[in-house]
């Protein structure tokens, strides 16, 4: 006789506990408000991403197109993966001196792994994180990109 | 009392008369069984779409997402743009493989599940054939569909698939005496195993709720059994994605895996209309007892629409089910079945039938 | 069994009904190969082949120097990214004798905590995606998208956060991140008992996780089994309590032992790892002092020559760094000893006579990533 009680004690255990689940479930079902998926490309005007967001590496111009950069290649030997190539020419300045100035800061994207150290290591903070994050392109060729703007040249209270 | 509900013979009876007039006979029969293929045909596809698509958002809000929204208003357009993706895909021929029953395979699974829906009663007098032994026609024609599978299974040349296949014989084989006995309850109440001969008895309340508590284990042990005859929910064994990739249609691509795809979606169909039928009174409006001004109400809303809420109802309660349970093992499984379902529909049929004999149902 | 392995596998003399588990496999969470052999729905044996996504890391770190290496311990186990950090910023911190600030401490120790949680949070949805039951994994991932967010704001990274450099953090953490922090937490505490009434409580559920895939104390030890995993077996293998580093000797926990050793108690184990995680944070959250985020470092990081061990407690068991330097400024041999590798291997003891079922329920509640395991 135990058995039997037993066996439809189990019955009600299981079926209770099964229960205990669809409620769960059922809950969700009936409070479509708590849906937490984003619609992305319709969502695009009011997503933001936040400040200290990986999403590529940029070098800030202010507005009369200059840097801070003084090429010092500081960013490119810390580089872990190679994604950085800091190319520079050797100009003489007003005052008659032969000094550094870049020409091209060459910026790898499909290499980095984003990992921070250019811009934490460099001493005059040319480097910063954009939060631009998307990057899908047809062409590999287009992930490489020069960061120093056209035209541009460094600032002048920035000593190379 | 007089019926105010629209019977569907009045318009097939017109139908027929009018091919009569202009056939005769023979060409009568002909031209309304490719009529009746027709309409059958338009129907399953445009059902099987239809529920791929529910259950795709259903799951989601349950899931907490929004589900298909791209294609189409609400992505309603999402299933077909899935058919034509399917459609253009490539047949891939399996080395090694059995090519004429592999082939055969999705043929025999659709067609079962596309025999059991021609008994299936949508309305008043909208019934393709009205068998005398409809529950057992239906019983009958449903199970064939392991016969697919288990070719599928076999044919495939993969031992993914075999696994898949030997699992889901197991459990159809054994989960079809479940199904069985249980709307045997209902049969017993009823007197009769036509199918519009139960629908009728409901028109003073339906059996779950006249039959007292057997009833309500039978339509219970009927939920959890079907559940499993459409390897569905928590005993999709026969595919378990996350053991078998995608068990016993692992090999098939393209139009033949949609085949599968839609099988499983209409026998899901199926059960529900069944259960709907025997246990929640099909087309037959809500009623109580001698309420006749409540009942006449009930009248108005239109056969059909009854008939699909109570089948939709059932089909919402197997996806609930899907999603929230974890799957069985195989073992457990037939535990469930010989240890659990099995004595108890048997002992829950010989209440009923005592309660038939002292005729205390209503 | 090992003559008939061979029999089997390497002379292929055998009728066995053999199955190619992966790489690709939906269950494997990853490129991890299981030769599975079968008697009907038995599993006869199994053999784990790995190396399908090794990357060489040990020999890449020897090419890098110590900041570079953190970023590259990320991408071993990375649902436990943080606590790699830890570990080679620890070894290298104790190699130079450098005595960090307290705040690093406080804030390592609530990131780990973080970190395990998030972790868990996906083990449990994968684990319940596993089984078959598809839905933890939306609940799962909804709450831990909400740590992810923490993370994004304060490290600017989602999974591979290198937040930690030796010496220190790369920068302070974001304003905002003790209140979302204790955000989660409230929140957290109410979403957990409803895991346990979806999952835990499930009698399908628990059917299929009592009593499958037994693992003895004994066997645990033998195999090097740590971590959760191993403290379903009874096996006390608690980093942050046996051996404690950062500010764990601040905190009170208890460390949850189950003797059982069976899946469920392997589950239950994580399930009360998250609960305890959640206290550790609560007690520490508050109290973060201020004395700035990195202790100075010269900007040339120079090991001297000699050998450096360090481990630590990650959310699936013991990693360790091991450094031998010769004083240069990259290691000349790091090695790292992953936790999964260990725990892998246990699985053929496991999984042997049980149904192809609880094959997945067991590899589901080892825990496993691949990408750890080959390195």
């Amino acid at each position: 006789m135990n058995s039997v009680i037993k066996y439809f004690k189990d019955i009600f255990y299981g079926v209770s506990t099964l229960w205990a689940g669809m409620r769960v479930t059922g809950k969700y079902f009936v409070s479509p408000g708590q849906i937490v998926t984003q619609k992305y490309p319709e969502n695009r005007a009011t997503l933001k991403m936040a400040d200290r967001f990986k999403g590529e590496i940029i070098m800030p111009h202010d507005d009369n197109n200059q840097h801070r950069c003084t090429g010092c290649g500081i960013c490119e030997m810390n580089c872990p993966n190679g994604s950085i190539e800091v190319l520079t020419n050797r100009v003489p300045n007003e005052d008659g001196k032969v000094v550094r100035v870049i020409d091209k800061h060459v910026y790898h994207l499909s290499m980095c792994t984003f990992c921070g150290l250019c811009v934490k290591t460099c001493p005059s903070d040319a480097l910063a994180f954009g939060q631009k994050f998307e990057h899908a392109v047809f062409d590999r060729h287009k992930l490489t990109k020069i960061l120093n703007r056209e035209g541009s040249s460094l600032k002048k209270e920035v000593k190379s | 009392m007089q019926s105010t509900i629209y019977n569907f013979h009045d318009l097939t009876g017109s139908i027929d008369s009018t091919l009569h007039s202009w056939f005769g006979n023979t060409g009568t029969v002909i031209a309304e069984m490719v009529l009746v293929g027709i309409a059958f045909l338009t129907f399953y596809a445009l059902l099987g779409l239809f529920l791929v698509y529910l259950e795709r958002k259903v799951c989601a809000v349950i899931q907490n997402r929004y589900g298909p929204n791209r294609v189409g208003p609400m992505g309603l357009l999402q299933t077909v743009a899935d058919l034509i993706k399917l459609l253009m895909k490539e047949l891939i021929s399996i080395k090694r493989s059995d090519k004429f029953l592999f082939n055969l395979a999705p043929f025999i699974v659709i067609i079962a599940s596309f025999m059991a829906i021609a008994a299936t009663p949508f309305a008043k007098g909208l019934q393709a054939v009205d068998l005398n032994i409809g529950v057992f026609y239906v019983m009958a024609v449903s199970s064939l569909g392991v016969v697919g599978i288990l070719i599928a299974g076999w044919s495939s040349n993969s031992k993914y698939s075999l696994i898949g296949a030997m699992r889901s014989g197991a459990q159809i084989v054994s989960y079809e005496l479940s199904v069985g006995l249980s709307l045997l309850a209902i049969v017993t109440f009823a007197g009769t195993m036509q199918l519009s001969g139960i629908v009728e008895s409901q028109a003073d309340g339906w059996w779950i709720f006249k039959g007292h508590i057997p009833a309500i284990v039978a339509f219970i042990i009927y939920l959890i059994a079907s559940t499993a005859e459409i390897n569905r929910g928590p005993f999709d064994l026969a595919e378990a994605e996350s053991e078998l990739t995608a068990g016993f249609h692992t090999e098939y691509s393209g139009i033949k895996f949609a085949f599968f795809f839609l099988a499983e979606y209409i026998n899901m169909f199926i059960v529900a209309a069944i259960g709907a039928t025997v246990f929640l009174g099909g087309w037959m409006p809500f009623h109580i007892g001698s309420w006749d001004a409540f009942n006449h109400v009930m009248d108005f809303i239109p056969s059909m629409v009854w008939f699909f809420l109570k089948a939709f109802f059932i089909i919402y309660i197997i996806m609930w089910f899907k999603w929230t349970f974890p799957r069985l093992r195989i073992d457990q499984l037939l535990t469930l079945e010989w240890k659990y379902l099995m004595p108890l529909s048997l002992i829950n049929i010989i209440i009923i039938a005592f309660i038939v004999l002292m005729g205390w149902h209503f | 069994m090992s003559e008939e392995i061979i029999k089997d596998v390497i002379i292929g003399e055998s009728d066995d009904y053999i199955i190619n588990m992966g790489p690709q496999h939906p269950s494997t969470h990853g490129v991890l190969r299981l030769e599975v052999c079968l008697q009907g729905e038995t599993v006869k044996y199994l053999i784990p082949h790995v190396g399908y996504i090794h990357r060489g890391i040990e020999k890449m770190c020897e090419a890098s120097s110590y900041p570079q290496i953190i970023h590259l311990t990320d991408r071993m186990d990375y649902l436990s990214a943080h606590m790699n950090n830890e570990a080679v910023c620890l070894c290298v911190e104790n190699a130079m004798q450098v005595e960090v600030p307290e705040r690093v401490k406080y804030i390592r120790t609530i990131l780990d905590e973080l970190n395990r949680i998030a972790s868990h949070q996906l083990w449990w949805c994968a684990f319940g995606m596993d089984l078959g039951a598809l839905t933890t994994f939306f609940y799962g991932l909804r709450d831990r998208e909400l740590i992810l967010d923490i993370f994004e704001e304060s490290f600017g990274s989602r999974l591979l956060h290198s937040f930690n450099t030796p010496g220190g953090l790369m920068h302070d953490i974001h304003p905002n991140f003790q209140k979302r922090v204790k955000d989660f937490i409230t929140y957290f505490r109410k979403k957990l008992p409803e895991y346990d009434q979806l999952l835990t409580g499930n009698v399908i559920f628990q059917q299929r996780a009592k009593g499958v895939g037994l693992m003895s104390k004994e066997k645990a030890i033998a195999y090097g089994v740590t971590g959760p995993s191993g403290r379903g077996s009874g096996f006390s293998c608690d980093l942050r309590k046996h051996a404690p580093y950062s500010a764990y000797d601040k905190v009170q926990f208890n460390e949850i032992l189950y003797n059982e050793g069976d899946t469920f108690a392997r589950y239950k184990v994580r399930m009360d790892e998250m609960w305890e995680s959640m206290n550790i944070i609560e007690q520490l959250i508050d109290n973060i002092p201020d004395d700035g985020f990195t202790a100075k470092m010269k900007p040339i990081i120079k090991l001297p020559a000699g050998e450096y061990f360090q481990r630590v407690e990650t959310a699936r068991g013991e990693f360790a760094v091991y450094i031998v330097s010769d004083g240069n400024k990259t290691p000349y041999r790091i090695k790292f000893r992953s936790p999964n590798f260990s725990n892998l291997f246990v699985m053929n003891e496991l999984a042997s006579g049980g149904k192809i079922a609880d094959l997945i329920a067991i590899s589901g509640s080892l825990d496993l990533v691949i990408p750890d395991i080959d390195r």
